[in-house]
């Protein structure tokens, strides 16, 4: 049990926007009750109406709120430009950087960095936490697929041994689940992925792949693959206090960003989520990995406030 | 170059060492492998036969302990290790951190190799992984072209091996995660995809229709043929459209790399299919045998013998191969 209240984290936005679509998201996020923003594009290296300077300054502003500004470096490093991209990063200056890839350890370590450990590091079991936190880390998160029991065990485990590093977990939205050297919404469209167009911005909440008899499979969003249901795992967050993680990430939806943070804000305070005839987010929604089985299971039945 | 083949158990390395394997890599009967399927991998006393048999002909054998260590069986993964190092293997082939600091200081001589399922696709992270726990050799994910090949390979601190045949995973190895979305076991926790429990065939008035998970993966016309429903090759509806929504039913397959794959200095190429038949192991591995044995001879005039090509196209997924991610236009 750890004696601080359940931090919230708005973690990077997974989908390619319009820089407007950005910047409108960020000075809205500002007045929300989270405590860390995490920043940039950590899905494919083409897409770019935002610069790295363009990510520093939205950072300098949401720091003033009174955010606490993390930048997510990209999860599939293919090519000496990625790298190039992925040093300037790390020598940002300002704002600490979550490494989703090992290329990104290996730039932060090389400058005595400390750093945030990414989902996608693949950090099931102490050891492996304990190898980063003695090389810098300052935060992890568990794998998506993670298991409560899993992760409990894990986290006594740690305190057990004296590794401390605050865990977060993936508490709400689609959850990412692979990455490919092809895009898929450009291949959609027929399009080489070297000429996409960047098709990708024309779906703000990612390209739905559904089975033949219509379920929601996957979401295909360029490289990246996420879930078809959206993970929600509002009430969960007295039992992730009890059993010690530190933080629960929301992942940023174009459309009703700022009533889910308030029903996440509302359910870590402890009080009982209202009776809202209105779904947070027109998707179907999971938490299985969660309760142990397929990540697409939904066992937490609450239709009328979901 | 050597040629790296699987070995599911002892009659398929056998096999792929009678046919000219250098080295064999295989795994122990548990979720320690990232092949893990009911009646393959070997036990303490098969795996001790099949590396007597290997070494006594000259050959190396791997062995893979390359799925991550869940929070409560942290001791089955460092067994595994242990009894690997006491089996006598030429290296191991590893992919989670804890586990690669484990072996390194346990037994620091033997050496390790970092699995496709540790994700490391430049040199960066080749570098990060050489620098904190000395393994020796890298085996590259299926999403580089052969350009970022190449410019990896210039500054690599490790040797590589690169997959040359076999299933073709089109996701970042490692870092795939859709087969527990559907069914709650995946490579990284329970070293398998799409597992065979989960599967269900089911003959509608609409056609054979394969599920994984309850998910209806794909739906056959009586003149198609019917593949094993795994997730990333069915056929799904996007925005109107059915179609291999992510990937079709092929093989990878680099025959005609190899010369450019040999410039580059990669030092080992790997055939995958630990699940497959000591006859598919065979037939792959004297195949290989012989294009490899052709390219030391006539380095600049080497082409793929239409007759390789063939063999291999007979045992292939799907029957039909790509080069995947390493052609640019694929992606």
């Amino acid at each position: 049990m750890r004696d601080t209240p359940l931090e919230l984290t708005l973690g990077p936005v997974l989908f390619y926007w319009s820089r407007e679509r950005y910047e409108a998201f960020y000075r809205e996020a500002a007045d929300w009750p989270v405590d860390t923003v995490t920043l940039g594009e950590s899905v494919c290296s083409r897409r770019r109406d935002m610069k790295l300077d363009d990510w520093l300054g939205l950072g300098r502003e949401l720091a003033q709120a009174g955010k606490r500004v993390v930048l997510a470096s990209q999860t599939l490093i293919e090519s000496e430009a990625d790298l190039r991209d992925l040093r300037k990063l790390c020598d940002n200056g300002d704002f600490l950087v979550e490494a989703n890839d090992q290329s990104a350890l290996q730039g932060l370590i090389e400058r005595g960095l400390p750093f945030v450990g990414g989902a996608a590091l693949n950090l099931y079991n102490r050891q492996a936490i304990a190898v980063l936190e003695r090389a810098g880390m300052q935060a992890w998160q568990a794998p998506v697929e993670m298991s409560r029991e899993a992760l409990s065990t894990l986290l006594e485990d740690c305190r057990a041994q004296g590794v401390e590093s605050p865990c977060e977990v993936f508490a709400h939205g689609h959850l990412p689940l692979a990455w490919s050297s092809r895009c898929f919404t450009a291949r959609r469209h027929r399009r080489p992925k070297d000429r996409c167009g960047f098709v990708c911005q024309d779906y703000p909440e990612g390209l739905a792949l559904r089975s033949q008899e219509g379920q929601e499979v996957f979401t295909l969003n360029g490289i990246q693959t996420l879930s078809g249901a959206c993970q929600d795992l509002r009430h969960e967050l007295p039992a992730m206090q009890a059993m010690g993680v530190a933080a629960a990430r929301l992942s940023p939806r174009a459309a009703g960003m700022a009533e889910i943070v308030a029903a996440y804000d509302a359910a870590r305070r402890g009080e009982p989520p209202a009776p809202d005839p209105l779904r947070l987010v027109d998707a179907s929604l999971c938490d299985g990995y969660w309760h142990g089985g397929a990540g697409m299971a939904r066992r937490t039945e609450e239709a009328s406030s979901c | 170059m050597e040629l790296v083949c699987p070995a599911g158990n002892l009659p398929a390395l056998k096999r792929a060492v009678d046919e000219g394997a250098d080295a064999v890599y295989f795994g122990f009967r548990n979720a320690t492998n990232a092949r893990q399927f009911a009646g393959l991998n070997f036990t303490d006393q098969r795996a001790r036969d099949g590396i007597a048999y290997a070494q006594a002909r000259g050959r190396r054998v791997f062995c893979a302990i390359n799925t991550y260590p869940q929070p409560d069986g942290w001791g089955q993964w460092a067994r595994a290790v242990d009894q690997a190092a006491d089996l006598g293997v030429d290296a191991l082939i590893l992919a989670d951190m804890g586990l690669l600091e484990y072996a390194a200081t346990r037994h620091p001589d033997l050496p390790r190799h970092l699995s496709v399922q540790g994700s490391a696709t430049s040199h960066a992270a080749l570098r990060f992984y050489h620098d904190h726990f000395g393994i020796k050799r890298a085996v590259l994910p299926r999403v580089l072209s052969i350009t970022q090949v190449r410019d990896l390979a210039k500054q690599s601190p490790v040797e590589l091996e690169v997959f040359a045949f076999g299933s073709l995973c089109i996701m970042a190895e490692g870092r795939c995660y859709l087969s527990s979305y559907l069914t709650g076991e995946s490579p990284n926790t329970r070293g398998v995809c799409s597992p065979a429990g989960h599967v269900r065939w089911e003959e509608t008035p609409d056609g054979l229709e394969s599920r994984l998970g309850g998910v209806l993966i794909d739906r056959y016309a009586d003149d198609e043929r019917a593949g094993y429903p795994t997730l990333c090759k069915g056929r799904f509806a996007v925005d109107g459209e059915t179609y291999h929504a992510i990937e079709e039913p092929t093989s990878l397959n680099t025959l005609e790399l190899l010369p450019e794959l040999a410039e580059l200095g990669i030092s080992a190429v790997k055939i995958e299919g630990r699940q497959r038949s000591p006859a598919y192991v065979s037939k792959v591995a004297g195949i290989w045998r012989q294009a490899l044995d052709r390219l030391a001879r006539e380095p600049a005039r080497f082409h793929p013998d239409p007759a390789w090509l063939a063999g291999l196209g007979g045992v292939a997924e799907g029957t039909t191969t790509t080069l995947g991610a390493y052609e640019r236009r694929w992606k």
